[in-house]
């Protein structure tokens, strides 16, 4: 039995490499921009910043990257991070490789109580009024997902997938008919279900950062039991896991995250579906490894979208369209390129 | 705790209107190999799931030794009985001793790692169901009987004094049915564990286990030896089929053999 501890070792080294190639990714891409910065120069901001020494740095660099670049990048990183954590859980609990953070209609909830805000142009909190009314949707859209499916006392995967299907359906009505109404703010509500960094502030950095890091770590303390019950509830009853509490328990922890990534960046797919997958062929379907390599493959597909829109690209493009066009082929070359030979791993 | 009973008392279940289990007292003691055969939708998969706790019957009780099944913890609970379905669900790629190591999960703290024990309880219980060669293989890409094989080798590997096995044979080929029954019985007679096995093969139970229970819509119908229990007349009254019990020429056991022509 030394095959297995061989093998985390590896794993333990692709999340490290992971890890590192995202902090690299995060130091140049806070470089690039309108102002073009030197890696070398963001470090030293960073630096001076964190011992907050006074400064030899550039003054205009120092504001540009502390307080523009750094709060949208930390906050795409947040957020690709949570969603593909969420995906991961998802996929195991609903016991689907198909599911996803949406599946249970979180994210039409959010869009629904976000295109509500856009219509009425409700403004009672200020600015983040449109947040929280998309948090309010999806919150209220995920109990009503499990009240519906809970019935039985089991909250079962089928009932749960089913429930989430019939009331993202009525949602997704209900915004198709906002949209008819909304003449011309149709394009406000169109642009926010595409998701976008833009303006991102430290406060929607450290909500997200704040939220996946914890959501994080309670689906981590339960990832052996996620592994178990992914292989289904009644095998995992009889290895002594507490399916119903478990279940509940990550159902809501993997729903609040995307729920509140949804909530600051729009409607970003792909993410949460795709980046489980690919992480699976990498390390594996063991829950305690792939949770992390997910978040951090995770973190890194949307700091790339986000930067190649914000300054690659002329124009700002929705982040969700660049999200699957940056993944969807590296997917489908990791596919087909694992088919073909060593398979899932 | 080494010896397990199980107690059924006054045990019912249904859906609605419709009865699955209607009052049934049965016991099982340790030491022995039990067998529950029965038609279809007799209720022995119920009987099994509420003796695993994974349902909760309409009305009475079962118990392990002195206490109710449902007064355990879920963790108490996997240390003295392994499950083995009828069905289970391969959707992700874990491999086959990923999922056998699983096994252990109900020993394992968390967070923590495997021991040396973990492993050669893994390793042995691999080696009984043949499955050594399938380690890296991911379950996905196995057979029916192989899926079985490596199911049963996780239960056993759980070392649990009470095994419930539901039709643990049924896509396995021959050979792999005999070295599971045979098993079995060597951990029942050798370690005085307590396993109760639902097989739709009547001679396979014959051949094997020390005690039969046959179920009839939800009630017992006979109970004892396989001597004592599979007549002609109980076959034809439980099955609706025409069969011969011979003894074997050695007189080791009984055959069956049915009468294709006919039935009731």
């Amino acid at each position: 039995m030394t095959a297995p501890s061989r093998t985390n070792a590896r794993t333990g080294l692709m999340i490290a490499l992971l890890a590192l190639g995202l902090g690299i990714l995060a130091v140049i891409t806070t470089g690039m921009g309108f102002i073009s910065i030197a890696p070398g120069d963001v470090l030293a901001v960073l630096w001076e910043s964190v011992c907050g020494v006074a400064g030899s740095v550039d003054a205009l660099h120092q504001s540009v990257i502390l307080e523009v670049r750094l709060p949208r990048i930390l906050t795409s990183v947040s957020v690709g991070f949570g969603l593909a954590v969420a995906g991961t859980v998802f996929q195991g609990l609903l016991l689907n490789p198909l599911a996803d953070p949406f599946t249970l209609g979180v994210s039409s909830g959010a869009a629904f109580g976000a295109a509500l805000a856009l219509l009425l142009g409700l403004t009672f909190f200020g600015p983040t009024t449109l947040c929280l009314m998309a948090f309010l949707g999806a919150v209220i859209t995920l109990f009503a997902v499990i009240a519906m499916s809970g019935r039985d006392g089991e909250l079962s995967p089928t009932n749960l997938i089913l429930s989430g299907v019939i009331v993202s359906a009525i949602l997704s009505a209900g915004i198709s008919f906002i949209k008819y109404m909304a003449d011309e703010r149709v394009a406000a509500i169109v642009f926010w279900l595409m998701g976008s960094f833009v303006s991102r502030t430290w406060t929607d950095a450290l909500l997200t950062a704040g939220t996946s890091l914890a959501g994080f770590a309670i689906c981590l303390y339960y990832a052996r039991d996620l592994n178990i019950m992914s292989l289904g509830a009644r095998s995992a009853k009889s290895l002594g896991v507490d399916t119903g509490r478990v279940r509940l328990i990550l159902l809501l922890t993997a729903s609040l995250i995307s729920a509140v990534c949804v909530s600051v960046s729009g409607i970003i797919g792909f993410v949460g579906l795709i980046i489980p997958h690919l992480m699976r062929f990498v390390v594996g379907p063991d829950n305690r490894w792939l949770l992390p390599a997910s978040g951090l493959g995770g973190a890194m597909l949307l700091l790339c979208a986000d930067t190649t829109s914000r300054a690659i690209l002329p124009n700002e493009v929705p982040i969700g369209v660049l999200t699957a066009l940056i993944g969807g082929p590296i997917f489908c070359w990791i596919f087909t390129r694992t088919r073909s030979g060593r398979r899932y791993e | 705790m080494n010896n397990l009973t199980y107690t059924v008392r006054e045990l019912s279940f249904g859906y609605g209107q419709s009865d699955i289990l209607n009052g049934l007292n049965l016991t099982f003691e340790p030491g022995k190999l039990h067998a529950i055969v029965g038609p279809n939708g007799s209720g022995k998969s119920t009987l099994l799931d509420i003796m695993a706790g994974h349902r909760t019957p309409t009305s009475g009780t079962v118990l392990i030794n002195e206490t109710a099944v449902e007064d355990h913890t879920p963790s108490q609970l996997a240390q003295l009985t392994a499950m083995v379905p009828q069905e289970f669900n391969f959707n992700f790629p874990f491999t086959v001793v990923d999922a056998v190591l699983m096994g252990r999960h109900p020993h394992i703290p968390r967070f923590s790692r495997p021991s040396n024990d973990d492993a050669t309880i893994v390793k042995s219980a691999m080696k009984t169901m043949d499955i050594i060669n399938l380690a890296d293989r991911p379950l996905s890409e196995l057979s029916g009987g192989e899926k079985q094989r490596t199911v049963v080798a996780r239960a056993l590997a759980q070392t649990t004094p009470g095994l419930l096995l539901d039709e643990p044979t049924s896509s396995m080929d021959i050979r792999h049915a005999l070295a599971a029954m045979t098993e079995l019985r060597r951990l029942a007679h050798a370690a005085n564990h307590t396993i109760i096995v639902v097989l739709h093969d009547l001679n396979l139970a014959a051949a094997f286990c020390d005690t039969m229970v046959i179920l009839k819509n939800g009630r017992l119908h006979t109970q004892g030896t396989a001597a004592e229990t599979l007549t002609t007349e109980t076959l034809e009254d439980v099955f609706g089929v025409h069969a011969q019990i011979t003894e074997k020429t050695d007189s080791s056991g009984l055959v069956i053999t049915y009468d294709s022509k006919e039935t009731t």
